[in-house]
């Protein structure tokens, strides 16, 4: 509980997690034998534990709590950093910018699911809108690439305001059914569809803002970066957007509406709430998300096709969310980086990944259902260098 | 009794086969506190449930300050100056005292999203105020839980939930309160300190009217102006505490027939 007449902590211990984050993820990263990226791995929890075990992690979190700006500044350049130690590796850098187009859907599903409480199994068919948008606009027009993305969103958004329109007036987890039918269906039009391509899907053009063409090999002097740098440099830039505006919503009377709503429909009613305006903000806002990350997606990959998107891409993006934390956007963040990286690393691991979160999940709800950095209780914060000292 | 606050006429309300208010007539005056008795099932929730809008009328007419609200939404009940409790306490358990209090004043809350998310300032200085306002509030009650604000709720004991529940109903300036049982999962000792923070709370505030549900007698008898009785969903009697608790139909509504 943060009390008001403690004094704040020091920075240096957030300061040298991400530090220590830094230099592991480097490691884990440039890992080739499966036995060091296990061993690595087996460290990794043997010292979360011990951390925990001597309160570390506890100082880590007051510390971080306490100087939110300077860790999260700190947290972005670090994801720079890695980035740029890998300049010249392409598969370390998709991977890098995979994780970041997943950090912004998440960040989306989590406004959903933490926020106002509505699950959504089709994650993976808005990021899907996103995708053919972004595929179709660059194919036959000439549409500004930042408009695209732009219209990505706003597709992803438009869809799902218009499929959860007509639940909204039922409670309960009926929104959950209707999205579950769309992420059948969205799948099926697409396979069908000779117009978006079929099976074999469709072409992206690549990235280009400003005539700046993303997909060009980087070479300043005598540095010569692969072109995932400026992918990774403008989905990063969408991804701390996105943070800061998920953050703003938290920390706000849309927040606290949300909250109200998803914890007890009748009380909200009964002190003035309408209760389908957040459920349609929230969703609304998440598809968004989902629509960018998706349009984003497509220019940075190339191609998209059907099986991209199926409702088990959807359950990984929710497991995702639950693993993290409902509503927690830190947790979103750490649990995404777990979640792609470790079987993209992790060969073995590949088939069985099905199998692997669905256990992982079960056993979060079972020992710690608040997720692995759980959600802070609102105070406020991002307010309080305005509101002055209370 | 001219000009009530509240005036209920042949209100009616039946689940399916079961009545569970008939031709119920009442008239509240204002700034009174009228008590509402009845044994287990006697249609006394289901009563507040129907004016606050959670349940549709059958029959019947609700009008509040010369204004028929019958069949409302509970939202625009709300904006009408009607805040209630809840007989189980339902406070938003994983949220602060504050938040709790701040969604009992959403009609005087910005709810745009772009002032949320890009009128900081602006948001800060209404937090500031709504703040400073809930701390004035609680503070009446019990000083300790002005200081515990940013404090989760769901560790709080019940004297506080009701509390801050009440709290969250007044901060709107309400015309009309209705308690629901506010003494429910309470010993008698804490429900007495209660209630001496409501008659507190009726000295300070001028323009409120209290509509209370309770089954402890020597709070009804202690706090009410009037009270009525309901019994299967009828009115069966209405007057003082005194004459109600004298009253022979009463008496066997509670007791039973000889």
């Amino acid at each position: 509980m943060p009390e008001p007449s403690k004094k704040p902590s020091s920075f240096i211990p957030s300061a040298a997690a991400v530090l220590c984050g830094a230099v592991y993820m480097v490691f884990f990263l440039s890992g080739e034998s499966q036995m060091m990226v296990f061993g690595l791995l087996v460290g990794a929890v043997l010292g979360l534990a011990a951390f925990k075990y001597w309160r570390i992690l506890d100082a880590i979190g007051q510390s971080a709590r306490d100087h939110q700006g300077a860790f999260s500044i700190a947290v972005v350049v670090a994801v720079v950093a890695v980035s740029l130690y890998f300049y010249d590796d392409p598969f370390v850098l998709f991977l890098l910018g995979t994780v970041l187009v997943n950090v912004l859907t998440c960040l989306g599903l989590n406004i959903q699911f933490g926020f106002v409480g509505v699950m959504n199994f089709a994650g993976a068919s808005f990021f899907g809108v996103g995708c053919y948008t972004a595929a179709v606009l660059t194919g036959h027009t000439a549409v500004p690439h930042l408009l695209v993305i732009l219209m990505g969103g706003l597709m992803a958004a438009l869809l799902g305001f218009v499929i959860l329109i007509p639940v909204l007036k039922t409670r309960g987890h009926y929104a959950a059914l209707v999205t579950i039918a769309f992420a059948l269906l969205f799948k099926t039009f697409l396979e069908v569809n000779d117009t978006l391509g079929g099976p074999q899907g469709l072409k992206a053009a690549g990235l280009n803002l400003f005539g700046w063409d993303v997909g060009q090999d980087i070479a300043i002097g005598s540095f010569e970066g692969s072109f995932y740098l400026g992918y990774i440099a403008v989905i990063l830039l969408l991804v701390v957007l996105g943070f800061i505006m998920a953050r703003r919503m938290e920390d706000s009377w849309v927040g606290l509406n949300m909250d109200a709503v998803r914890l007890d429909e009748t009380v909200s009613a009964c002190f003035g709430q309408s209760i389908p305006r957040w459920k349609i903000t929230a969703f609304t806002i998440g598809n968004f998300y989902c629509g960018v990350a998706g349009a984003f997606y497509a220019m940075m990959l190339g191609y998209i096709a059907p099986t991209n998107f199926t409702f088990g891409d959807s359950l990984i993006l929710l497991s995702i969310v639950i693993l993290g934390g409902l509503g927690s956007m830190w947790g979103t963040v750490v649990a995404t980086g777990i979640v792609i990286i470790i079987p993209e690393k992790f060969q073995v691991l590949q088939e069985y990944r099905f199998l692997l979160f669905s256990a992982l999940v079960i056993a979060i709800l079972l020992f710690r259902p608040q997720g692995l950095l759980p959600r802070p209780l609102r105070s406020y914060r991002t307010l309080k260098s305005l509101l002055g000292k209370s | 009794m001219h000009n009530p606050l509240l005036s209920i006429s042949n209100l009616g309300k039946t689940f399916g086969g079961v009545t569970a208010l008939a031709d119920l007539n009442l008239y509240v005056p204002r700034n009174r506190i009228l008590g509402l008795i009845g044994p287990n099932g006697s249609g006394k929730t289901t009563f507040f449930n129907v004016v606050t809008g959670i349940y549709q009328a059958t029959s019947g007419k609700v009008v509040f300050e010369s204004e028929d609200i019958t069949n409302f939404s509970p939202q625009k009940v709300y904006r009408a100056g009607v805040a209630r409790t809840f007989q189980r306490s339902r406070l938003l358990l994983p949220l602060s005292i504050l938040d709790n209090i701040i969604l009992g004043d959403h009609s005087q809350l910005e709810n745009g999203l772009f002032f949320n998310l890009f009128r900081r300032r602006a948001l800060a200085a209404q937090c500031r105020q709504l703040l400073d306002k809930s701390k004035e509030l609680i503070t009446i009650f019990d000083p300790d839980l002005a200081d515990r604000i940013f404090e989760p709720v769901v560790n709080l004991p019940m004297i506080s939930r009701r509390r801050i529940e009440i709290c969250r109903a007044l901060i709107s300036n309400p015309k009309l309160l209705l308690l629901d049982e506010p003494s429910a999962g309470m010993t008698h000792e804490e429900t007495h300190r209660l209630i001496d923070d409501i008659l507190h709370i009726k000295e300070k505030i001028e323009d409120l009217t209290i509509i209370i549900i309770e089954h402890e007698m020597s709070v009804m008898e202690r706090i009410t102006d009037r009270c009525a009785v309901l019994n299967f969903g009828q009115k069966i009697c209405e007057g003082t505490y005194q004459q109600v608790a004298s009253d022979p139909e009463v008496q066997q509504a509670y007791l039973g027939v000889d």
